[in-house]
């Protein structure tokens, strides 16, 4: 039988659009105007915080969800990002053009060599060996004492982009990082629905499989991996102009495991997902820090309750109520 | 660098190596039993060292200062498992993650609750207080060999018990095989909870043991989990041996590393850039080496048999 | 006489004390179906990964279209036109059944890892996946998930995946095992029309479909062929009733 009759009898895919996405952005983009309607500033310099997290989680989430593969270091990357903009801000230099791709080069490299021997091995020991990388990076920074060390480095410039200062007024950086969040998301989502994309989720669920099919699993992986360590790396570009600060502290380990539970928590898998799960988590941590210092009493219950009792994250809940579909 | 201070440097990273081992033996008895990873598993160890500052205090007698302690320890652990790990058993590694990092979020901050954030320490106990003399006239305290020793002898127990009896052919034949375990009739449960109240004692032996002569603080138990984790995965994953092997090797190379990386750099560049580099190169030797062992041997070095 | 597609010489592979493949010489010319036969525990699965690139031969060569590829790991095995299905089947259960047969598509195209080009819509990949589908007669069930096939189903789509490699060899791990009579039927004619495009090793216990099927049968018992010939002389051999075939009854 000729493939045009095969096409006769067999119809093509049904295309979905990103309905949850769409209204989520323009949620989003419509904050500044409730601000300026009366809704408390602090709200807004929350939510950029929310999204540039955001930003990280999209990128774990290729590698996590998408990939399989559960790294417990990828706070190293938005550290190594963090620095890098730090450093080379302090040493006089705040051109983003300059910046980015020094700070997407070095999380690339990062990825490249750690992911290499990381992905040697599979299950329980690559969460223990990216987490072992992730404290290495912790400790490096820590060292650098010509940098701040352990005390962290405070920053008296943002960066500038061609003479124009973006993310100098608090409205207007709020819409680069929504900017960047969107092309973000655009970005990840093409190269999920894409044939690279097809070969990852594949490997995710039987990667015997798809290596008798043809392909080279670990190198598939490892491209995911350097991809997610760069945006990462973007995010942590955006965290130290926000903060005007960077510390060990961005990379120690319960960084990378709040990344995991922020995609946990939006529903493994989902990009969407990943966008809401770290909202939800800063909006929480932002009430509950609120109510008391000690709110880590509350909310480390809250993460195990959540595990126990809850399967698909916030966005698996949102289906089960009618509201988007599984694809 | 004189023979003296490397003497002193190589009990001290034989000290941390003992600790490490204590506490990675729990963990990797428990994964390899258990396919169970427990991040909680630091914070096992730094509740060990906690119980320790308050009864020591309130008994005034180390000894039993260190049993009430364990026996705490114990009792908090199989809580914890009641309630919380062995719903966690048949779920993937992600979950175990999670829900055992929720925990770490929970006990770290609910330490500094009861015990307050400021470090503490127990003192010493009396008749291990004092030094011994070494060659050269070099004093080296009386109570770190006597946690050497302990360290020691309860390796060789969890090796005689390991190697040697019933509940350790269990064991062996759970790490490599579990379905098979279970198919002979053992009750599957009673067998994890005694691995898992092991697995708890250890640590918390080791926190206690680490109480006089490290400070005790939130987040002391985070520090040794990872550390624990190269341990595991240089040593090989579900394998004591591999653990004991590895636990020394990351001990010695730490220890090492940090106190003679500066002299070493000095042969090569001025002495402010050798005190930069060696503080840098010192932190991330152990990792190295962990890269190092896993490209040659992506399964550790002895990994338990039978699990690749 | 035409050049073996596929040539196994002097395989050997022991685990521990075990030797389970003790020698394992054969071939299998273009076009022929080659069944490999033996009781549980002969190692006929075993040889199977060797032939796939999944284990390693301790000695012996595999050669394959004249090539050398003892040492290749199973990604270039594939690639070169060596295709496989397995005892238990193996596809990728959230995928549907026409993104499993697109992904074997995929892996012979020119960008088989495009980063930024969307595969589900892309008639490249998806015409010649229909086409494989509707040879295994999945038409109608392309847009299921491949998780929720029958298992009849599922063998016959590991064999719209194998097609999609365009194999010069299919290795075929029990494809009837586990799947009911009417399913049985339709994967034995499905594979009898395949016969003749391509080589291809079946492992089978099903004795029925063998005799029906095989141009050549090979007898493994405990890693060494004790014969090997055609079907009818197969079962005519003394030592393979003795053996084997007298077990059956």
């Amino acid at each position: 039988m000729s493939s045009a009759d095969a096409a006769a009898a067999i119809p093509a895919p049904t295309r979905r659009r990103p309905v949850i996405a769409i209204i989520l952005f323009a949620l989003l983009a419509l904050l500044p105007v409730a601000v300026s309607l009366g809704l408390p500033p602090h709200w807004l310099t929350l939510l950029t915080r929310a999204m540039i997290f955001a930003i990280a989680a999209l990128s774990l989430d290729l590698i996590l969800g998408v990939g399989g593969l559960v790294s417990f270091g990828h706070a190293a990357f938005v550290g190594i990002g963090a620095y890098a903009t730090g450093i080379m801000i302090t040493e006089g230099q705040t051109e983003t053009l300059l910046i980015l791709p020094v700070v997407v080069l070095l999380c690339a490299l990062f990825g490249a060599v750690t992911g290499a021997v990381s992905l040697r091995t599979r299950g329980v020991t690559f969460i223990m060996i990216t987490l072992a990388f992730g404290q290495m990076v912790y400790f490096l920074a820590q060292a650098l004492s010509a940098y701040g060390g352990d005390d962290g480095l405070t920053l008296y410039e943002r960066s500038t982009l061609l003479g124009f200062e973006p993310f100098k007024n608090r409205t207007g950086f709020y819409y680069v990082v929504l900017g960047v969040l969107i092309a973000c998301y655009g970005l990840i989502s093409v190269i999920v629905a894409s044939r690279f994309g097809r070969a990852l989720r594949a490997a995710r669920e039987n990667a015997t499989r798809v290596a008798v099919t043809g392909f080279r699993v670990k190198g598939i992986q490892l491209l995911a991996y350097v991809i997610s360590g760069m945006i990462a790396g973007l995010s942590g570009f955006l965290l130290a102009n926000h903060t005007d600060f960077v510390s060990p502290a961005f990379m120690s380990w319960p960084r990378s495991g709040e990344l995991i539970f922020m995609v946990v928590l939006g529903g493994v898998g989902s990009l969407h997902g990943a966008i809401i799960g770290a909202i939800a988590f800063l909006l929480t941590e932002d009430v509950l820090s609120g109510l008391t210092e000690h709110w880590k009493v509350i909310f480390g219950p809250m993460i195990v309750l959540f595990v126990l009792f809850t399967h698909g994250g916030l966005v698996g809940l949102l289906r089960k109520l009618g509201l988007g579909r599984h694809d | 660098m004189t023979t003296g201070l490397l003497i002193v440097q190589l009990l001290n990273g034989l000290q941390l190596g003992i600790l490490l081992f204590l506490v990675a033996a729990g963990l990797t008895l428990v994964f390899g039993v258990m396919d169970f990873i427990n991040l909680a598993h630091g914070v096992q160890y730094m509740l060990g060292a906690y119980l320790a500052v308050t009864f020591v205090s309130l008994t005034g007698s180390f000894v039993l200062g260190l049993v009430l302690a364990l026996a705490a320890a114990l009792v908090i652990g199989l809580a914890l498992e009641f309630l919380v790990f062995r719903h966690l058993y048949e779920r993937n590694h992600l979950d175990q993650v999670l829900a055992t990092f929720g925990l770490i979020l929970l006990l770290n901050q609910g330490v500094k609750i009861v015990w307050g954030a400021a470090p503490l320490s127990v003192p010493v106990p009396e008749f291990l207080a004092g030094n011994v003399a070494l060659l050269d006239g070099i004093l080296y305290p009386t109570y770190r060999f006597a946690l050497i020793g302990s360290g020691l002898a309860v390796g060789a127990l969890l090796w005689f018990i390991v190697e040697k009896t019933r509940t350790g052919m269990l064991l062996r034949a759970g790490a490599s095989n579990a379905p098979m375990v279970s198919a002979l009739g053992v009750d599957i449960n009673k067998l994890f909870m005694i691995v898992f109240a092991f697995g708890t004692m250890l640590a918390a032996f080791a926190g206690a043991m680490a109480a006089p002569i490290l400070s005790v603080e939130p987040g002391m138990g985070d520090n040794i989990l990872i550390l624990a984790f190269v341990v595991i995965v240089v040593g090989g994953i579900g394998s004591i041996r591999g653990a004991f092997v590895g636990a020394l090797i990351v001990g010695l190379v730490d220890t090492l590393g940090r106190s003679f990386m500066n002299d070493l750099l000095r042969l090569f560049m001025s002495a402010p850039s050798a005190r930069a580099a060696g503080a840098a190169l010192s932190s991330m030797l152990i990792y190295l080496v962990m890269a190092i062992v896993l490209y040659v041997r992506p399964e550790g070095l002895l990994p338990a048999k039978g699990r690749a | 006489m035409t050049e073996p597609v596929l040539v196994l010489a002097g395989l050997q592979k022991t685990f521990g004390a075990l030797k389970v493949t003790d020698g394992v010489s054969l071939s299998v010319a273009p076009g022929e179906l080659h069944a490999l036969i033996g009781p549980n525990g002969a190692g006929k699965t075993t040889l199977v990964h060797q032939i796939s690139g999944m284990l390693r031969p301790d000695t012996g060569s595999i050669s394959f279209r004249g090539r050398d590829i003892t040492a290749l790991p199973p990604e270039k095995r594939a690639r070169a036109g060596l295709a496989r299905t397995f005892q238990i089947t193996s596809t990728i259960p959230s995928l549907s059944v026409l993104e499993n047969v697109a992904l074997g598509v995929q892996a012979r195209a020119a960008h088989p890892l495009a980063l930024f080009r969307n595969a589900a819509h892309d008639e490249s990949l998806n015409g010649p996946a229909r086409a494989a589908i509707e040879a295994v007669g999945l038409a109608d069930r392309a847009h299921v998930l491949a998780g929720s096939l029958s298992h009849g189903e599922k063998r016959a789509l590991e064999i719209a995946m194998a097609l999609t490699l365009e194999p010069a060899a299919i290795l075929l791990d029990e494809p009837l095992a586990g799947v009911g009579r009417e399913e049985g039927e339709r994967l034995i004619a499905l594979l009898r029309s395949l016969k003749g495009r391509y080589a291809m090793l079946l492992v089978e216990h099903d004795m029925e479909a063998v005799f029906a099927l095989a141009d050549t049968v090979s007898v493994l018992v405990y890693g060494r062929v004790i014969a090997s010939g055609n079907p009818a002389t197969v079962r005519a051999d003394p030592a393979v009733r003795e053996a084997y075939l007298g077990e059956e009854g």
